[in-house]
């Protein structure tokens, strides 16, 4: 049905989420080649791609390909975790939001935002003291391996193909955009970057092309924003009056607008994000990379420190681009201004980089466009092909008999499939408008991992079943939620109305995967069921201090 | 023989006080997180012109955008607390009664 559902995809226009990946509203114009663009990009592939070749030196065993050996200081992280968490959408999505729809954009933004100090409070700690290369390390710590570690390898390898499905589309299109190559080229050099990056680097090479972006991305942007607001000489109010002087929504602009009229929508959106982020495998394993639990805590205050940062920088850059690039006739088709812009409502930062710095900066932006979908589809093949290899080759099917060799061996293999899946599913979608599945990619986070994974860490009474129970419920309703909603049900099938009336599922799935999670526990009086909650014990004395805890000495 | 190791640091009361004061520390900071946002999104869903005011007669400065702003600043100063508090004292303690639990079963 899913299969059905996704290959007679249509196209359609639906714009106006956060989520939407830049060019998914359907096919862009190819613009002419870019060779400042492509000059800088060739010089950051060429720097990764040294990093990878030291980085192959240095992957030697399964802890070193999976959590580059437990050896990532906390700042490292955080920049890494920074890179890893904002994507390609957040530069070119967010920016046009706040362009066209003002403080609806800062709302996303703080939404984004919020799950961070959530994360560090209830969930850092823990991560790291249970976890060793996968979350389900910790959600079947001390209950049936084969059965849970199975659900948490599906419901990751669903939302890393969602995601990586969205990440791809939205490369080839920017790339056709940005770089002027080929829509298929684009697609096929991002895949084949990505594999050489994780299949040799493993998770060393991996950490260090999100370190690299996400500086090249905090660098460009402020950047931008800072030349742009010296023109409003660095004066909030001078920029702001201007602004609304001149947008068509006047002062309202910074007045929520009907995105985010209805009480259900909202909160189910911020809740999407919010508990999404802390169900994301790729951004979870990024917790197993670090020494111990302070440089854990560390890697959150540095990294929602960088991400907090830069959705301010957005803001002042989408401000300032009403002004800049929305004036500017250059920038728009025909030299209408008010009109479509060139390349596409996602371009408008980058017409504020080329307005305020020129084509240098133009193509400096760009690269860093291209080398945030690398980091980004690389997290994810990463953490896709660790739930392939460590926890269904190697704890499933071979019962935690595997050797360290076969399941690194496994792991690079599934890597290669991942990446040629990923390629291949790029090009199938090229036209198709996927922005509903990064939605449904933080939708099942928030419904099938998050709750599972909360639960095995605060609730004794949770057991085997009711783990099971929670996180195939909390699967199949945010499928189910977001099949019936208008973005598939209406816009991808072409059905008349949705069946469901909301577009955000976490609000009504995540309840589901909670309360079943609960109910079966409550009814299973197995006799594994009272082992299963006797084994918290000593969870939560290594939950609670470490000890016993995958060490970067251990390996 | 970790799992001796375990029950002695359970047993220990230091251990207990550590989890009970680093909970209620992490729960207290993340309801107030939630609470404050939540709100916030009530306010966004219910009352949008109240976010779109000026927070004083001709301020450029929204309620929306300084109540945003002192979201992002605050929640991150919150983190830095939790961490100053959480690597320095907790861990100290924690540190302490994992020695304590090791140390008394060498022979």
């Amino acid at each position: 049905m899913m299969r059905r559902a996704l290959l007679s995809l249509t196209l359609l226009g639906l714009s106006g989420l956060a989520y939407a990946k830049p060019g998914l509203e359907g096919a862009v114009e190819k613009q002419p080649l870019n060779l400042h663009a492509i000059a800088m990009f060739l010089v950051f592939v060429v720097l990764t791609m040294g990093i990878t070749y030291w980085a192959a030196s240095r992957t030697k065993s399964a802890a070193d390909f999976y959590t580059a050996g437990g050896g990532i200081t906390g700042f490292q992280n955080g920049l890494a975790i920074a890179g890893d968490y904002m994507s390609a959408a957040t530069l070119l999505g967010l920016t046009a939001m706040v362009y066209t729809k003002g403080y609806d954009g800062y709302i996303y933004m703080l939404a984004f935002f919020v799950g961070w100090p959530c994360i560090l409070f209830l969930m850092a700690d823990r991560l790291r003291n249970l976890g060793k290369f996968t979350f389900a390390d910790i959600t079947a710590y001390r209950l049936n391996q084969g059965k849970v570690r199975t659900m948490a390898a599906v419901s990751s390898l669903t939302v890393v193909c969602f995601y990586l499905i969205a990440q791809m589309v939205g490369a080839g299109q920017l790339i056709k955009l940005l770089f002027g190559l080929d829509y298929n080229v684009a697609v096929v050099v991002v895949g084949a970057l990505m594999m050489i990056y994780v299949t040799f680097g493993g998770m060393i090479a991996t950490t260090w092309v999100q370190i690299i972006k996400a500086v090249m991305l905090l660098t460009g942007g402020t950047l931008v924003m800072l030349l742009a607001f010296t023109q409003f000489d660095f004066s909030y109010t001078k920029l702001v009056k201007a602004a609304t002087d001149l947008h068509a929504n006047g002062f309202a602009l910074l007045t929520p607008g009907n995105l985010l009229s209805d009480p259900v929508t909202a909160i189910s959106l911020c809740m999407g994000l919010m508990f999404g982020t802390a169900g994301l495998p790729h951004i979870l394993m990024r917790f197993f990379t670090v020494t111990d639990a302070k440089e854990a805590r560390k890697s959150v205050l540095y990294a929602s420190g960088f991400v907090g940062y830069f959705f301010n920088v957005i803001f002042l850059m989408g401000l300032a681009a009403i002004l800049i690039v929305g004036q500017n006739p250059q920038f728009f088709e025909g030299g209408v201004v008010g009109g479509k812009l060139i390349g596409g409502g996602n371009m408008v930062v980058m017409h504020l980089a080329q307005a305020v710095g020129g084509n240098m900066l133009l193509g400096f932006l760009a690269a860093v466009a291209f080398a945030t979908i690398l980091a980004v589809v690389s997290g994810l093949a990463l953490a896709g092909a660790s739930a392939i290899s460590h926890d269904l080759y190697a704890r499933v099917i071979k019962k935690g008999a595997a050797t360290e060799a076969a399941e690194m061996r496994v792991s690079k293999i599934a890597t290669i499939v991942l990446g040629i899946v990923a390629i291949g599913l790029g090009i199938l979608f090229e036209n198709q408008n996927v922005a509903f599945m990064v939605g449904l990619a933080f939708g099942i986070a928030a419904a099938a991992n998050f709750p599972v994974l909360i639960l095995s860490m605060y609730w004794q009474g949770l057991t085997t079943r009711g783990a099971l129970a929670g996180g195939y419920a909390g699967l199949i309703s945010a499928v189910l939620l977001v099949v019936c909603s208008k973005s598939v049900w209406v816009a991808v099938l072409g059905n008349p109305a949705p069946l469901f009336p909301y577009e955000q599922p976490a609000i009504f799935a995540m309840p589901i995967a909670f309360l079943a999670a609960w109910l079966v526990s409550k009814l299973d009086g197995s006799a594994q069921a009272r082992a299963e909650m006797e084994a918290f014990e000593d969870q939560f004395v290594r939950a609670q201090t470490g000890y016993g805890a995958a060490t970067a000495a251990a390996h | 023989m970790s799992s001796a190791v375990y029950a002695r640091i359970r047993e220990n009361p230091k251990f207990q006080e550590l989890v009970a004061r680093r909970s209620r520390y992490s729960w207290f900071l993340s309801i107030l997180v939630v609470a404050v946002f939540y709100g916030f999104v009530l306010v966004v869903a219910f009352d949008p012109k109240l976010i779109g005011a000026p927070i004083a007669e001709g301020s450029m400065w929204t309620v929306g955008i300084a109540f945003g702003l002192c979201m992002f600043v605050g929640f991150w100063l919150l983190t830095a607390l939790y961490v100053h508090k959480a690597n320095g004292e907790f861990d100290a303690i924690s540190q302490e009664v994992v020695r304590a639990a090791w140390k008394e079963g060498q022979p």
